[in-house]
C-alpha cells in the first residue's frame, strides 16, 4: 500500500480507480461459520435430540394418561327423539330424553362437560364465511352485504339475527346433569358462562346498543331453525344473552374437523361438587333438539378434566417417544458404520 | 402527447420516402430555409439529434410496463387466477385480497424497470443538453447550442478535444491538407488517432468555409449501423458528382483531436448515427438452470391439475353422499344446490385458486434479484481486475451467470486471447539469410522469466499470506533496462487482498497508445545484421541509379519497406500528444542532390574495406543460417541492451568509421551535424492499427530507420546516418483478408523510381514473385535460391510459433504506373460495386514482385494462459481453438499453452476432397475408438473405488485433433459433421486453422445444437464476434484489438487468465447457488401448499383454508423470501482457493447435479413427506379437541415456518452474520406481525377472523411442544442423508468442503490427496494409448522435444519431402538448449520448469494430410 502510493504519487485523487472495494463484503470473504457434519457433531445432535425427546415424551404420556375422561353417544340411546326431529314438522315440540352412567371413580378437579358432534363439517368453505363479523360486533345489526346470504334476509326483508349459516345451525341441545346419591337426586351445579375465550366474550361479540335487548334487536328476526330469537337465548343472565351468549360464541367458532366437540358447561365446584365429580350414578337429561340423523351424525356429550398439556390426546406425547427413539436409534446404527468403516479404513491404509 | 404525434407522423413519412428514394438520403443545406419554411425542407422528415433511449415516459410507463410483464407467462396466470377469485362460485379467498400478491410482484418488477429507465432518462438528458456550435443564418455566426438542436443539414464547427454530436461529413478542417484526427475509443476503443479528410474539392481551399455558399446536394446510403463504410455523393449545382466515403465522415461519440477546428454538415443525427445504431442493449439469455425451471413448471402445472383433479372428485362424491343437505352444506345466495358434478367442477377452479402458489409466483422476481446480487459480486471481485488497464469485470448479460458454472466447451480464439496480442520482433530473414536476433531473445526471455517469477511469487502469496515483501528482489531489476508493467500488474494481484483499495494505473501516455508497451517497442538488433545494414545503408544513401548493388540495397529496402509499408502514425510521446505530419525543418531537399552524391561517394571508398569483409563472411553464414555468430564482438552485444543505448553506440561507431577515413568535408558535416542536431525529437509513438505493424516500424527502428511523420501524401524516414529521406507517396493500398497484404506506392527521393513496397502473408506474397529475371540466368538462379531459403526459414519461423510476413518490392516505371493510375482514379470514383474494383485494381499492381525478405514475430503467451488452460481442462471443460492462423503457428502456440500436452496422440485432418475426408475421419474414429474400448475395462476396474468422480467421465481426452478451414468447409458442405463431432467428442481438444469468422460461429453452433451441450467462446477480435454470439455464453477480452468482441459479449474481461477464476468459482457458486435456490422454491412452495391440501381431506374437499389468508400471503413474500435471496447471493459451498486448486469440483455444475429431474424429484418427495408431517401431527394432537380452525391452522403455519427455514439452514453451508441475522428476523417479523395482526384485527378481513390466536397459542404449552417436535420429524430423514453423506459420503464436493476446515498448512496436503487419488483413475488411459501408438496411420513417434509433421501426402510427396527433409536433417546439427530450432524444447523446459519431465516423453504426433 504504502509502496504504492509513492509511487503513484496523486494518482489515485486524479482519476478515480474503476477497481473493486476491497471490503470483506464484496469480496464475500465475510467471517463465516460452515457448519460441517463431522461424526462427532452428528453423533451428538442425534443423541442430543433422543434423549429429548423421550423426556418429553414421557412428561407428556405421563400428564395424558391422568386425565378422566368420560364420553357418551346418546344418538343411539336418544333415538325416539332422533326419529321426532327428522320430521320437521315437529321442529318447535320439545323432546326430552335421559342418559345414565355410573362413576366407579370420583373425577377430582375441574370437571368441563363438552358436546361433540361428528360428521358435522363446520370448516366446509361456505360455511365457514357465512357469517357477519360486523354483525356480531353489534355495529350493524341489519347488515346487506355480508357473505351470510342465503341466512342473511328472509324474503320479505326481514334481516336475521344472527345471520349466515353457521349462526343457523347452532347447536341448540340442552344437557343437565344430575347426581343420583342415596336415592335423592340432584343437579349438578354447572356453569354456563366464562367457558368461552375472554376476548371473544368481551371483544368480538358485543350486543348492540340499546336500553334493553329486545329493542336492540327489532325489526330483526330469528333465524330459521332457531327456535327463540337471539334475545332470548340466556333470559336469566342479562350478561350473557343475545350476540354475548356464551354457548353461541363457542358454537361460531367454527371447529377444525368433522369430529368435534365444544365447551358446553364446567362443573361448579361446590358442596358436594368441590372435590369434583364424587363416584356414583349420574343421569344427562338432554332436550333433543339438533337432528344430526340426515348427515349420519353422532352427538356425545363429553365430561372431562384437563392438565398442563390439554386433554387426554396423548399423541403428541407418543410422537415425542417415538421420534426420540428413532434418534437414539440412528445414532447408534451411525456409530455401527462408523466404527465399521474405520476399520476398514485401517486396513485399506495399512495396504 | 403532441410531438409524440408528430414524431410518428414523421416517422410514417420517412418509410414512405425511403420507398420513394431507393434506399439514398438526399440531404441539402438547412440555411435556405429559415424557421418559417422549415416545412419545405427535406431535410425535415430525418430524425432529429435528441436521442431517447429510454423505454417509457411518465404517461405511457404504466401500461406499457404491464404490458410487458404481461409477456412472462407467470404473470399472466397469476393474474388469471386473481380474476378467478372475483368468479362468486369458485372463489376460495376474499377476491380484494387475492389480487395482492400478483400485484407486489409486479410492482417491484415496475420499479426496478422504473429505474433503470429513469438511469436511462437521466443519461440522455445529459447528453442531450451538451453543447456545440452550429451556424445560424440570423447571426452569421456560430452559435452555441445544444446536441438535441442539432438537425440534419446543420452546418457543426467542432474544436479540439470536442465530442461529436452526430454523423458529420467533413468540409473544413483548420489542418492544412484538409485532415481531422479522431479518437474513436468511444466507438470502438481503439485509442490511436484516425485521420478523417475533407470531401474533395474542399480541402483545396485556404479561406475559411462558408456554409451559406453551401448549395450542394448530398446523395448518400441511408443510416445503417455499419462504421467502416460509408458512400455517397455530392451533387455540384453545376451537377458534377463529387465522391465521399467513411475517411470523410466524422461518426458521432468520437472526439477530435489535434485539430483545431473542423467544420462539416449533419448527415445522420440521433438515432440514425453509426453510434447509436451499433448500440444494442444488454442481451437476454434464457440460462439453462431457468430452461428446466421452465419445464419443472409445467410439472408443477401438472402436479396442482392432479391435485385440483382430486379436490375435485372427492368434493363431487362428498356432495353425492348425502341424501338431504346437511345444514353444513350452504346453498349459494339465492338458496340454490348444485348438482355434485357442477359442483365438482366449480371445486375445480376453486382448488385451483387455493392452490395457486404451487407454482412459485415470486420465483422470477426472487431469480432475477438473486441474479443482480450475483453479477455485482463478480463485477468487484479484485481478482478479475485488470490493473493495467483499469477495468474490472464488465458483465453485460444479467441472467446467465449460473450458465458460467455449466459450461462443457470453451471455444476460444488464439490471438488476443491465449496471446496477448502483443507482437514481438523475434526474427527476420533477408536476401535469403536469417538473422536470429538472439539478444533479443535473451532480453524477452528475461522478462518473460520476470513475469513467471512473479507470478509464482504472486500465487505463493496468495494462498499462504505471509508478511509480504513487496519490493521486487532487487537482483532482478539490472536485468531489464526497463521494469516491465506487467511485473507490476502481476505483484498487483496477491496484494489486492490486503490494500483497502487499488489505485487505477491508467497513467503514462504509453497505455493510451495501442501496441506500444516496451515489450514490443524495444528491440535488440542483432548484431550482426546491423553491421551490415550500416553498410548497406552507406551504400544506398550514395544512390545512383547505376550502381546496382543488390545485396545491400534489399537491405535497405527491406527496413524502408518496413518502416514505410503500413499505416502507422506518428506522434511525440511529449504530452500533449502532437502529430508529427509536418517533416522536420531540413528536409534532403535543402541539400542538393549532387552534395550528397558527393558525400556519398567518399563515404563509400571508406567503407568498401568493411563491406568487403562482412559479405565474405555473410555467404558463410548464409549456407548454414542457424549457426551461431560467436565472432560477432561481444562488446557490442553488451552495449546493445536497449534499443537507445544500441543506437547510441551505433552512431559511435559511425563516427568513428568517419574519422577513420578521415574524409569529413565542411558538406558532410553540415550533413550530420543537420541530422544529429536537428530538433527531432528522439522518441516517437507509433499508433498503429494493427500490432504486426507497430513491431515493424519498431523492428526497423531499431536497425535506425526511423519512421519520423507520415502524412497521406508524404512519408519521412531517418536513415541510419541521419539523413532524412521523405517519399511521397502516390497510393497506399490497406489491407484486406481477400488479398492478405498491404502495399504502398512511393516516389524515391533521390532516385525518382516509383517503388512498391508490399507486405504480406508468405503464401499470398511467395506466388506473386517475379520468378523469370530478364534474361540473366545467375540472377534467375540467385533469386529462386532466395526464394527458397526464404520459404525454408518461413517455415522454419512458423514452426516456431512466430507470425510471418513476406516482404517485397517492385519498381514500376512511370509509364505503367500513369497508366495504373489512372486505373485506380476511375475505380475509387465509381459508386456501384466499387470495393471489387478496387481490389481488382490492386491486384493488379502486385505482380512479378521481388522478395527482399521475412519477418517472424511472436505473439506472446498471456501470462497464466497454461495453468488457465491445464485448470479448465481438468475440469472437465473441453477446449477447441478455432484460429485463422497458420497450422504450424497454431499448432506450436496450442503446445506451448498445453492445449496439447506432449504425451497426447495429434490427428491432423487436412484435404480437399470429400471422399478423403470422409475415409480419414472414419479412419480415425476408428483408431480412436479402439482406444476407447481397451480402455474401457480398466477404467472399470479403477471403478471399483466407489469415489472416484472420474467414473462417469467423458471417453479417454487424450487425442489431440488439428484440422483447418478448408477441411471444414468440406466438413460442413459434405454433410460429415456428425462423423467430425464423433471425433472431437473422443478428442480433448480441438485445433481449427485458418478459420474464418464464418466458420467459427457454425463450428460452435454445430457443437452446441449437435451435442446440447453448454458452451462459451471467448475471442477478442471484430472476427470473434459471430462466435461469441453464437455460444451459449459470450466472453469478450477487452484487449487491444477494439470493442466489437466486448460489445457482443455477455462478459468482458481482459486477460484469459481471468476466467479460471471466473468459471471455476464465480461459475461453480452463481450455478450452485442459482440451482439450489430455485429447487427450494419449489420445495418451499409444494411443502407449503400441501398443507392446504391435506386439509381438504377433512373439510369435503370443500376449498377452505385454516390459514389466515393475509398470513398466507405474507409467508411468502415476507417470512420466507428474504433468506433465500440472501442464500442464493451469498452462499458458499466450498471456498474460492479450494475450487481453484480442485478443479474437478466444477463438474459438480457441469453435469447439473444440484439441478436436474432425480434432484427435482427427489425434493418434491421430501416437501410431499415435509407436509404430511407438518400437518398430520397437529391434526392427531389436536383431533377431537375443541380446537377451531384457525387456531388449528396457527400452529401448522408456524411450524411449517420453522422446518421451511430449517430446511433453508440445513442447506446452507456458509453462515455469515447477514445469513443469521436475515434467518432471526425472518421468525421474529413472523411471529410480530401475527401477533399485531392477530390483536388489531378484528373485523378487518370479514369471513376470517383470526382474532387473538396468537396471542392465545403462545400462551399454551401444546403449542411449544408441537412447534419443536414437528420440525425435528419433518427434518429428519433430510438430516439423516446429509449426516450419512456429510461423515461417510466421499463426494468431492463435500471432501473440499473438509479441506476448507482444515488449517491452512494442511490444506496442501490434503488436496494433494485428492488430487492424486484421481490421477490414478485417469493416468490409466495415457498408459493404454503409449502401448497402442503404431497404429494402422503409420504415426511416428519421436523421442525430442522437437516435433515434425508426417506428411501423409498422395499427390505431393516430393514437395512434402522437401519441406520436411532438411529439418530433419539440421535438426541433428543444432546443439539442444539455447540454439535456434532447438528452442521450442529448451523454451518448454525453461519456462515450466515443474513439467521438465515431460520434455522428454514423447511426443506422438500422427498427422494426415492430402
Amino acid at each position: 500500500m504504502k509502496n504504492k502510493t509513492s509511487v503513484l504519487p496523486g494518482e489515485g485523487e486524479a482519476q478515480p480507480s474503476r477497481c473493486p472495494d476491497n471490503s470483506a463484503f464484496k469480496q464475500q470473504r465475510l467471517p463465516a461459520w460452515k457448519p460441517q457434519l463431522t461424526i462427532a457433531s452428528v453423533l451428538s445432535t442425534f443423541f442430543l435430540t433422543g434423549a429429548f425427546c423421550l423426556t418429553v415424551g414421557v412428561c407428556l404420556v405421563l400428564a395424558a394418561n391422568s386425565v378422566r375422561e368420560i364420553q357418551i353417544d346418546y344418538s343411539d340411546k336418544c333415538s325416539d327423539c332422533s326419529r321426532f326431529r327428522e320430521n320437521s314438522s315437529n321442529w318447535n315440540k320439545e323432546c326430552h330424553c335421559s342418559v345414565n352412567f355410573t362413576l366407579k371413580e370420583a373425577i377430582l378437579g375441574d370437571v368441563f362437560m363438552y358436546y361433540g358432534l361428528q360428521n358435522f363439517f363446520q370448516n366446509h368453505r361456505r360455511y365457514v364465511k357465512s357469517r357477519s363479523d360486523a354483525q356480531l360486533l353489534g355495529r350493524n345489526v341489519k347488515i346487506q352485504r355480508s357473505y351470510c346470504a342465503p341466512f342473511s334476509t328472509y324474503r320479505n326483508g326481514t334481516p336475521m339475527v344472527p345471520c349466515g349459516a353457521i349462526a343457523n345451525s347452532m347447536f341448540n341441545d340442552t344437557i343437565d346433569l344430575f347426581y343420583s346419591r342415596n336415592s335423592s337426586v340432584i343437579q349438578v351445579p354447572l356453569l354456563k358462562t366464562g367457558n368461552s375465550w375472554w376476548t371473544d366474550k368481551n371483544v368480538k361479540f358485543r350486543n348492540p346498543e340499546s336500553y334493553n335487548l329486545s329493542s336492540a334487536f327489532a325489526g330483526t328476526a330469528r333465524p330459521p331453525y332457531w327456535q327463540k330469537p337471539v334475545y332470548l337465548l340466556d333470559e336469566e343472565d342479562e350478561r350473557n344473552n343475545g350476540f354475548v351468549n356464551d354457548d353461541f360464541i363457542i358454537w361460531m367458532r367454527v371447529s377444525a374437523f368433522a369430529t368435534f366437540r365444544n365447551l358446553y358447561r364446567r362443573v361448579r365446584r361446590v358442596r358436594d361438587f368441590a372435590e369434583g365429580l364424587p363416584a356414583g350414578n349420574y343421569t344427562f337429561r338432554i332436550s333433543y333438539n339438533f337432528p344430526v340423523a340426515k348427515f349420519k351424525g353422532r352427538k356425545h356429550v363429553i365430561l372431562s378434566t384437563v392438565v398442563w398439556s390439554g386433554g387426554s390426546n396423548p399423541f403428541l406425547g407418543i410422537a415425542y417417544l417415538v421420534s426420540g427413539t428413532a434418534a437414539t436409534l440412528m445414532g447408534f446404527v451411525i456409530t455401527g458404520i462408523h466404527l465399521k468403516l474405520r476399520k476398514k479404513k485401517t486396513y485399506f491404509q495399512k495396504q | 402527447m403532441d410531438t409524440q404525434n408528430e414524431e410518428l407522423e414523421k416517422r410514417g413519412k420517412v418509410r414512405k420516402r425511403k420507398k420513394k428514394n431507393e434506399n439514398k438520403r438526399v440531404i441539402i443545406s438547412n440555411l435556405p430555409f429559415g424557421s418559417k419554411k422549415w416545412k419545405e425542407n427535406p431535410n425535415r422528415y430525418y430524425d432529429s439529434n435528441e436521442i431517447k433511449t429510454t423505454k417509457y415516459s411518465i404517461l405511457t410507463f404504466l401500461p406499457k410496463n404491464i404490458y410487458e410483464q404481461f409477456h412472462r407467462f407467470a404473470n399472466i396466470y397469476f393474474v388469471f387466477i386473481a380474476l378467478l377469485n372475483f368468479v362468486p362460485v369458485v372463489n376460495a379467498f376474499q377476491p380484494e385480497v387475492s389480487v395482492i400478491p400478483i400485484c407486489i410482484i409486479m410492482a417491484i418488477t415496475a420499479i426496478k424497470d422504473a429505474w433503470e429507465d429513469f438511469r436511462r432518462y437521466k443519461l440522455d438528458k445529459e447528453i442531450n443538453h451538451m453543447g456545440c456550435y452550429i451556424y445560424s443564418r440570423e447571426e452569421h455566426a456560430y452559435v452555441e447550442k445544444c446536441w438535441k438542436d442539432v438537425r440534419v443539414g446543420d452546418f457543426v464547427q467542432l474544436q479540439c478535444n470536442e465530442t461529436i454530436p452526430a454523423d458529420i461529413l467533413l468540409l473544413y478542417s483548420s489542418d492544412q491538407k484538409g485532415i481531422c484526427h479522431l479518437e474513436t475509443a468511444n466507438l470502438d476503443g481503439e485509442t490511436n488517432l484516425k485521420q478523417r479528410q475533407v470531401v474533395m474539392g474542399f480541402s483545396s481551399q485556404d479561406t475559411v468555409f462558408e456554409p451559406e455558399f453551401f448549395q450542394n446536394t448530398i446523395v448518400c446510403e441511408m443510416p445503417n449501423n455499419d462504421l467502416s463504410t460509408f458512400k455517397g455523393y455530392m451533387e455540384q449545382p453545376n451537377h458534377e458528382q463529387v465522391g465521399f466515403n467513411i475517411e470523410n465522415l466524422l461518426l458521432r461519440g468520437c472526439t477530435i483531436r489535434n485539430t483545431e477546428a473542423a467544420v462539416g454538415i449533419v448527415i445522420y443525427a440521433g438515432h440514425e448515427t453509426k453510434a447509436m445504431l451499433n448500440n444494442r442493449g444488454p442481451r437476454y439469455k434464457r440460462s439453462r438452470i431457468e430452461q428446466r425451471m421452465n419445464m419443472d413448471i409445467f410439472l408443477c402445472v401438472g402436479l396442482l391439475f392432479v391435485m385440483c383433479l382430486v379436490g375435485a372428485i372427492g368434493h363431487g362424491i362428498w356432495t353425492g353422499n348425502f341424501s338431504e343437505h346437511p345444514p353444513y352444506d350452504v346453498p349459494d345466495s339465492n338458496g340454490n344446490f348444485v348438482s355434485p358434478v357442477l359442483a365438482g367442477f366449480y371445486m375445480f377452479l376453486t382448488m385451483i385458486i387455493l392452490l395457486q402458489i404451487l407454482i412459485p409466483v415470486s420465483l422470477y422476481v426472487s431469480i432475477e434479484l438473486v441474479k443482480l446480487g450475483q453479477v455485482f459480486f463478480i463485477h468487484n471481485d479484485l481478482d478479475l481486475y485488470d490493473e493495467e488497464a483499469d477495468l474490472p469485470i464488465q458483465c453485460r448479460a444479467l441472467t446467465i451467470t449460473e450458465d458460467l458454472g455449466q459450461i462443457q466447451y470453451i471455444f476460444s480464439d488464439k490471438t488476443g486471447t491465449l496471446t496477448e496480442n502483443k507482437m514481438v520482433f523475434r526474427r527476420c530473414t533477408v536476401d535469403g539469410i536469417e538473422f536470429s536476433h538472439q539478444e533479443n531473445d535473451r532480453r524477452l526471455k528475461i522478462q518473460k522469466e520476470l513475469d513467471l517469477d512473479n507470478e509464482d511469487f504472486a500465487k505463493l502469496q496468495h494462498f499462504t499470506l505471509p508478511p509480504m515483501n513487496l519490493e521486487r528482489p532487487a537482483t532482478y531489476l539490472h536485468n531489464t533496462v526497463r521494469p516491465l508493467r506487467r511485473c507490476q500488474s502481476a505483484r498487483a494481484r496477491f496484494q489486492g487482498h490486503k490494500r483497502s483499495r487499488s489505485v487505477g494505473r491508467r497513467d503514462s501516455n504509453q497505455s493510451q497508445v495501442a501496441f506500444s508497451s516496451p515489450i514490443e517497442k524495444d528491440v535488440t538488433p542483432d548484431s550482426r545484421l546491423l553491421r551490415r545494414v550500416r553498410e548497406a545503408a552507406l551504400q544506398t544513401e550514395s544512390f545512383s541509379p547505376f550502381i546496382h548493388m543488390k545485396t545491400s540495397t534489399s537491405f535497405t529496402d527491406f527496413f524502408l519497406a518496413l518502416a514505410i509499408c503500413n499505416t502507422v502514425l506518428v506522434s511525440t510521446t511529449t504530452e500533449p500528444r502532437q502529430r508529427v505530419t509536418i517533416p522536420p525543418p531540413i528536409k534532403p531537399s535543402g541539400i542538393t542532390l549532387e552534395k550528397i552524391h558527393q558525400i556519398f561517394q567518399r563515404l563509400k571508398l571508406a567503407s568498401l574495406s568493411q563491406s568487403f569483409s562482412s559479405s565474405q563472411s555473410s555467404s558463410q553464414l548464409g549456407a548454414s543460417f542457424s549457426a551461431k555468430n560467436t565472432e560477432e564482438p561481444l562488446e557490442v552485444l553488451e552495449s546493445c541492451d536497449d534499443e537507445n543505448d544500441c543506437s547510441a553506440s551505433s552512431r559511435g561507431q559511425e563516427l568513428q568509421d568517419q574519422g577513420s577515413t578521415d574524409i569529413g568535408t565542411p558538406s558532410l558535416d553540415e550533413v550530420f551535424r543537420s541530422a544529429t542536431n536537428s530538433s527531432l525529437p528522439t522518441d516517437f509513438c507509433y499508433e498503429a492499427e494493427s500490432p504486426d505493424e507497430a513491431a515493424l516500424v519498431y523492428a526497423a527502428q531499431a536497425y535506425s530507420f526511423i519512421l519520423v511523420s507520415r502524412t497521406p501524401e508524404q512519408v519521412t524516414v531517418q536513415l541510419p546516418q541521419g539523413t532524412l529521406l521523405t517519399f511521397d507517396i502516390l497510393c497506399t493500398l490497406g489491407f484486406d483478408s481477400v488479398r492478405k497484404r498491404m502495399s504502398v506506392v512511393v516516389r524515391h527521393p533521390l532516385t525518382k523510381e516509383i517503388v512498391v513496397y508490399t507486405k504480406g502473408a508468405d503464401s499470398v506474397i511467395m506466388d506473386l514473385l517475379d520468378d523469370s529475371a530478364k534474361g540473366d540466368i545467375s540472377t534467375e538462379r540467385r533469386l529462386k535460391r532466395i526464394k527458397e531459403r526464404t520459404q525454408k526459414h518461413l517455415d522454419y519461423y512458423a514452426r516456431d510459433g512466430l507470425r510471418t510476413l513476406c516482404i517485397a518490392k517492385k519498381v514500376l516505371n512511370e509509364d505503367d504506373f500513369q497508366k495504373w493510375a489512372n486505373f485506380r482514379r476511375e475505380a475509387e470514383a465509381a459508386i456501384d460495386n466499387r470495393e471489387e474494383l478496387l481490389i481488382e485494381t490492386a491486384q493488379h499492381l502486385e505482380t512479378k514482385l521481388t522478395l527482399l525478405g521475412a519477418t517472424g514475430i511472436e505473439d506472446r503467451l498471456q501470462d497464466g494462459v497454461p495453468d488457465t488452460l491445464v485448470s479448465l481442462r481438468e475440469a472437465g471443460i473441453k477446449i477447441w481453438v478455432l484460429t485463422g492462423d497458420k497450422q504450424e503457428t497454431a499448432v506450436n502456440i496450442a503446445y506451448s499453452c498445453k492445449l496439447l500436452n506432449q504425451r497426447d496422440t495429434v490427428f491432423t485432418i487436412n484435404t480437399e476432397n470429400k471422399e478423403t475426408c470422409e475415409s480419414l475421419l472414419n479412419l480415425t474414429l476408428e483408431e480412436v475408438k479402439k482406444n476407447y474400448e481397451y480402455d474401457k475395462p480398466q477404467r472399470k476396474l479403477f471403478g471399483i473405488i466407489p469415489t472416484s468422480p472420474s467414473v462417469s467421465e467423458a471417453p479417454s481426452p487424450d487425442f489431440g485433433l488439428v484440422i483447418d478451414g478448408q477441411t471444414l468447409n468440406i466438413i460442413f458442405q459434405g454433410g460429415l459433421e456428425e462423423k467430425l463431432l464423433a471425433l472431437a467428442r473422443c478428442c480433448r481438444s480441438v485445433l481449427c486453422c485458418r478459420a474464418t469468422p464464418l466458420h467459427k460461429s457454425m463450428v460452435v453452433k454445430l457443437v452446441r445444437r449437435q451435442l446440447k451441450v453448454m458452451t462459451l467462446s471467448i475471442g477478442d477480435g471484430a472476427n470473434d464476434v459471430s462466435m461469441i454470439q453464437a455460444a451459449d455464453v459470450g466472453i469478450g477480452i477487452s484487449g487491444q484489438e477494439g470493442m466489437q468482441a466486448v460489445m457482443a459479449s455477455d462478459f468482458a474481461i481482459s486477460r484469459f487468465k481471468h476466467l479460471k477464476k471466473l468459471l471455476l468459482v464465480h461459475g461453480h457458486w452463481c450455478y450452485t447457488r442459482l440451482a439450489k435456490m430455485v429447487i427450494y422454491f419449489f420445495y418451499k412452495n409444494v411443502c407449503y401448499v400441501n398443507l392446504l391440501f391435506w386439509y381438504q381431506f377433512f373439510c369435503g374437499f370443500s376449498g377452505s383454508s385454516m390459514v389466515d389468508y393475509w398470513q398466507m400471503i405474507f409467508f411468502n413474500l415476507f417470512f420466507t423470501s428474504v433468506p433465500p435471496l440472501l442464500f442464493g447471493v451469498l452462499d458458499k459451498d466450498v471456498s474460492a482457493e479450494t475450487l481453484l486448486r480442485l478443479p474437478e469440483l466444477y463438474k459438480n455444475g457441469q453435469n447439473s447435479e444440484i439441478y436436474n429431474l432425480s434432484t427435482f424429484i427427489i425434493t418434491m418427495l421430501d416437501a410431499f413427506y415435509q407436509s404430511l408431517i407438518c400437518f398430520f401431527v397437529p391434526y392427531l394432537t389436536y383431533k377431537d379437541s375443541d380446537i377451531d380452525v384457525f387456531s388449528f391452522g396457527n400452529p401448522i403455519n408456524t411450524i411449517s415456518l420453522l422446518t421451511i427455514l430449517l430446511h433453508q439452514a440445513l442447506e446452507m453451508k456458509t453462515w455469515t452474520v447477514l445469513q443469521l441475522v436475515t434467518m432471526i428476523c425472518s421468525v421474529a417479523l413472523y411471529f410480530i406481525f401475527s401477533l399485531i395482526y392477530n390483536a388489531a384485527c378484528l373485523a378487518c378481513n370479514p369471513p376470517t377472523n383470526p382474532y387473538w390466536i396468537m396471542e392465545r397459542q403462545l400462551k399454551d404449552p401444546i403449542f411449544y411442544f408441537l412447534c419443536l417436535i414437528t420440525p425435528v420429524i419433518a427434518l429428519l430423514p433430510r438430516f439423516l442423508i446429509f449426516a450419512l453423506r456429510g461423515t461417510f459420503g466421499a463426494s468431492l464436493i463435500l471432501k473440499a468442503q473438509q479441506v476448507d476446515k482444515v488449517p491452512k498448512e494442511q490444506q496442501d496436503v490434503e488436496i494433494q490427496k485428492l488430487r492424486s487419488r484421481k490421477e490414478a483413475t485417469s493416468r490409466a488411459p495415457v498408459a493404454s494409448s503409449g502401448a497402442s501408438a503404431s497404429g494402422p496411420l503409420g504415426r511416428r513417434t519421436h523421442e525430442e522435444g522437437y516435433y515434425f509433421f508426417n506428411r501423409w501426402a498422395e499427390e505431393e510427396s516430393a514437395a512434402a519431402d522437401s519441406s520436411a527433409g532438411p529439418f530433419s536433417g539440421n535438426h541433428s546439427l543444432v546443439p539442444s538448449g539455447e540454439t535456434a530450432p532447438g528452442q521450442d524444447g529448451g523454451k518448454l523446459t525453461k519456462d515450466y520448469p515443474s513439467n521438465f519431465n515431460y520434455g522428454s516423453h514423447r511426443r506422438s504426433v500422427s498427422s494426415v494430410t492430402l
